[in-house]
């Protein structure tokens, strides 16, 4: 053991030597940055021949840019690229730069698998930042698992999967839903639900959540559940069916360009969201409102672990770098703060333990905390998911959040709950 | 300027082609690229198709990706049900059943995945499903001489009730998701990087296999009936012909083809997904087929490969403007080599070594150019 220590020492300076050009090296090795005391040989640090050298670590950037995705996957490469940016200027992780390779997912499941393949068993990369649908997730998981790469998943999501090479940034369902009702229950003394949702997986399992936690937990009613298909947009004959039943909450979950064409309708057909109907909704972040228009959606309720009016200094800052890197008239959405932290924690925990190899990263998640996060404080659970705050905003017609409610404590993610299947 | 080939250059293009993707390819690129080959490769198999479909018989099918996508999901369904064993899903609340079923509250096998626990039955309806289906379809429009655009626009309405279908059902098939996380084929796990290459070979000889066939096909009085359909269908009726029955069937082989492809796809991507089969890809398919010359067996194989690779080269390069390059890459070829890379061939290469290559001035009787008159034996 102890010689494989002392081997890369003798070996690195040499190095160094070869990168820097014989010639200039006298000058050079005055003048120029010097590596801290505090940099470990890169051999030690990288055991498992990852894009590793004396000054610098690759990365990966995985995202839809094309396609119908593009949308919603644009906040996150921005999120990333800013950590990425922030983290370099503060010195990197231990002591060498990020650089970071992206790659196009394309919207298409089978390209997000392609292209993470090509990251890890090509360009080596230590982490990889990305991808947003389920699909997406579920086409690149066994890549990660096969070649033992580090995903970092920055979407709220359905749950019911635990990885060693995934840390899920963003909520699983429980920790969403389940103090969303608790609050509407309490402060709005709802007692019948109206659950709607686009037809996939997402959606399904968190209204199955939410229909246990109403009826075994809350001892409240369902009177109504409906899917529709991705894109659809002809809601009238679901806001008849809402407008007989006369539910106290409509628990929506409509995704993408649907959202839309829901509100619209919604208040087209008479619904006052801002006097009269109750709406709690865990799927419309800033971003979706820009497209909604804010005076369709004004008081309607959504749960999520982070809004852009959130009164902190982390995110006073966050707010600022955001928009300077990336133009004024930018808002944050909740996936693309979860996507911010997605380097952070890597930095954090790669520093933790003191590597870059991947098993010693994925045994070191457990217990990092990242106390600049925008949303307050982090900290990564034994299930690779985050302890974070639950959070009801109300909307505001300029299409921000003012923040309602937030739970006192960090909830404990729980991805697998019992008693929710 | 006619297409038509001498067989030495022919035997010669298939040689060559064999060289390339057995030998060349094998042994310049690592493991990653040779199976990202194996990816292209598996549309081949419908550009094949589409040379008979659509090339020889001139029905232009835009639904290929439905074909394509029942092949992949047969053999996933196949790949699924043996990984779903008790013992790899005991958390769920059904074990023993694939996972997707049992997040949407399924508690039972759906009975028409019981015969995909038989590898055997797999193999088959990876080709027999698909041409049933396209047989279906194409007796309901032919048998009605619905043909030509009206028939693209159909298949292209079936792609979209398919994949509507397909994410719509998501307990039954997945949904958006799609088949996930395969991992062994009778006991041989085929995520390692040797089961990609050995599957990288497998896939190269069927699809030589596949281009015999067709070869065979064209090659036979049959190809000579359905080019004289694309040309004069009228013609070809009056002279006695049922030409419904024709076309069902070159329609019926190109799907076939399709389903083999599929197959392959979920082999070689360790997944399936309805991404896969809507209207894009099926789109894209034609696409591959045009680049390539969709008069041309070997055209149209070079066409999904340079395609592909231009995809993911373009992309690598240009992850955020790469579907210009691509757009850039179809305008010029329809510009400019209107026939395809085939047709490149038979225009500026064929002519110069065609002397050489054939001394003895064997003529095939593949009778292919547009309206050209054909060479009397």
């Amino acid at each position: 053991m102890s010689q494989d220590k002392f081997k890369p020492e003798l070996v690195s300076p040499f190095r160094r030597k070869l990168l820097m050009g014989a010639a200039a090296l006298p000058a050079l090795a005055l003048l120029g940055p010097r590596p801290s005391f505090a940099q470990a040989a890169t051999a030690a640090v990288n055991t498992t021949g990852l894009a590793v050298t004396d000054s610098t670590v690759t990365v990966g950037i995985l995202h839809s840019v094309t396609g119908t995705m593009a949308i919603s996957e644009t906040g996150s490469v921005q999120a990333e690229k800013l950590a990425i940016s922030q983290i370099n200027a503060a010195g990197g992780v231990l002591g060498r730069k990020i650089e970071f390779i992206q790659e196009d997912g394309a919207s298409d499941w089978p390209t997000f698998a392609e292209k993470a393949k090509k990251l890890l068993v090509q360009d080596k990369t230590a982490a990889v930042f990305g991808c947003w649908t389920s699909a997406s997730r579920k086409a690149v998981l066994p890549v990660f698992e096969q070649y033992n790469g580090m995903l970092y998943y920055p979407t709220f999501y359905e749950g019911l999967e635990q990885s060693k090479n995934v840390i899920y940034t963003g909520q699983e369902a429980t920790q969403q839903i389940i103090a969303g009702l608790d609050w509407v229950a309490k402060e709005k003394g709802a007692k019948t639900f109206y659950l709607l949702g686009s037809d996939y997986i997402w959606p399904r399992t968190s209204n199955k959540i939410a229909r246990k936690h109403i009826e075994n937990h809350l001892n409240l009613e369902v009177v109504g559940e409906e899917y529709f298909p991705l894109g659809h947009t002809q809601f009238n004959s679901a806001i008849n069916k809402i407008k007989l039943k006369k539910p106290d909450v409509i628990y929506a979950i409509i995704v993408g360009g649907s959202n839309v064409a829901f509100y619209k309708q919604l208040k087209a057909a008479g619904f006052d969201l801002e006097n009269k109907q109750t709406l709690l909704t865990i799927s419309v972040t800033e971003d979706e409102i820009r497209g909604i228009g804010g005076e369709n959606i004004v008081g309607a309720y959504a749960c999520m672990k982070y809004f852009q009016s959130l009164d902190n200094p982390n995110n006073a800052a966050f707010v600022k770098a955001f928009k300077d890197m990336w133009g004024q008239d930018i808002v944050i959405g909740d996936v693309t703060q979860a996507a911010y932290l997605g380097p952070w924690l890597w930095k954090l925990t790669v520093e933790k333990a003191g590597s870059f190899d991947i098993d010693k990263i994925a045994a070191a998640s457990p217990g990092v905390e990242f106390t600049g996060a925008p949303e307050g404080y982090v900290r990564i659970h034994e299930n690779h998911h985050l302890w974070s705050k639950t959070r009801v905003g109300r909307a505001r017609t300029d299409g921000q959040y003012d923040l309602i409610y937030e739970t006192a404590d960090l909830v404990e993610p729980n991805p697998f709950p019992k008693g929710y299947q | 300027m006619s297409l038509i080939k001498s067989r030495g250059t022919e035997l010669l293009g298939y040689l060559l082609l064999a060289v390339v993707l057995l030998v060349v390819l094998p042994l310049l690129l690592d493991n990653f690229r040779l199976n990202l080959i194996g990816k292209y490769l598996t549309f081949a198999f419908v550009v094949i198709g589409l040379v008979i479909s659509w090339g020889y018989t001139g029905v232009l099918s835009l639904g290929q990706g439905l074909f394509f996508g029942l092949g992949g999901y047969i053999m996933a369904m196949f790949l699924k049900l043996e990984a779903s064993t008790p013992e790899a899903t005991a958390i769920q609340s059904t074990p023993g059943i694939p996972d997707f079923m049992d997040w949407n509250q399924l508690t039972a096998l759906p009975w028409f995945w019981e015969p995909s626990h038989s590898f055997i039955f797999t193999v088959f309806a990876i080709v027999l499903v698909p041409s049933a289906l396209a047989y279906v379809i194409g007796a309901a429009m032919f048998k009605r001489r619905v043909g030509g655009v009206y028939f693209a626009i159909i298949t292209q309405a079936l792609v979209a009730v398919a994949t509507i279908l397909i994410i719509g059902q998501q307990g039954y098939t997945g949904g958006v998701n799609g088949i996930t996380d395969l991992r062994t084929l009778m006991g041989w796990d085929i995520r390692t990087d040797s089961a990609k290459t050995i599957l990288y070979f497998i896939e190269v000889v069927l699809l030589f296999g596949c281009m015999a066939v067709a070869r065979l096909m064209l090659g036979s009085k049959l190809g000579r009936i359905l080019v004289a359909i694309r040309d004069k269908e009228e013609r070809v009726r009056f002279s006695g012909y049922d030409v419904a029955n024709f076309k069902t069937f070159a329609f019926c082989a190109a799907a076939g083809f399709a389903g083999i492809g599929g197959g392959m796809f979920t082999l070689q991507v360790g997944f399936m997904s309805p991404s896969i089969i809507g209207i894009v890809p099926s789109i894209e398919m034609v696409i591959f087929c045009a680049v390539g010359g969709r008069l041309s067996l070997i055209g149209g194989v070079l066409g999904a490969l340079l395609v592909n690779a231009a995809k993911t080269g373009f992309s690598e390069e240009f992850p955020e403007l790469w579907l210009l390059g691509l757009g850039g890459l179809f305008i010029g070829v329809v510009l400019f080599f209107p026939r395809g890379v085939a047709g490149l061939y038979a225009d500026h290469v064929e002519p110069r070594l065609g002397p050489w290559l054939n001394r003895a001035r064997l003529r095939t009787k593949l009778p292919v150019g547009p309206a050209e008159p054909t060479p009397a034996e």
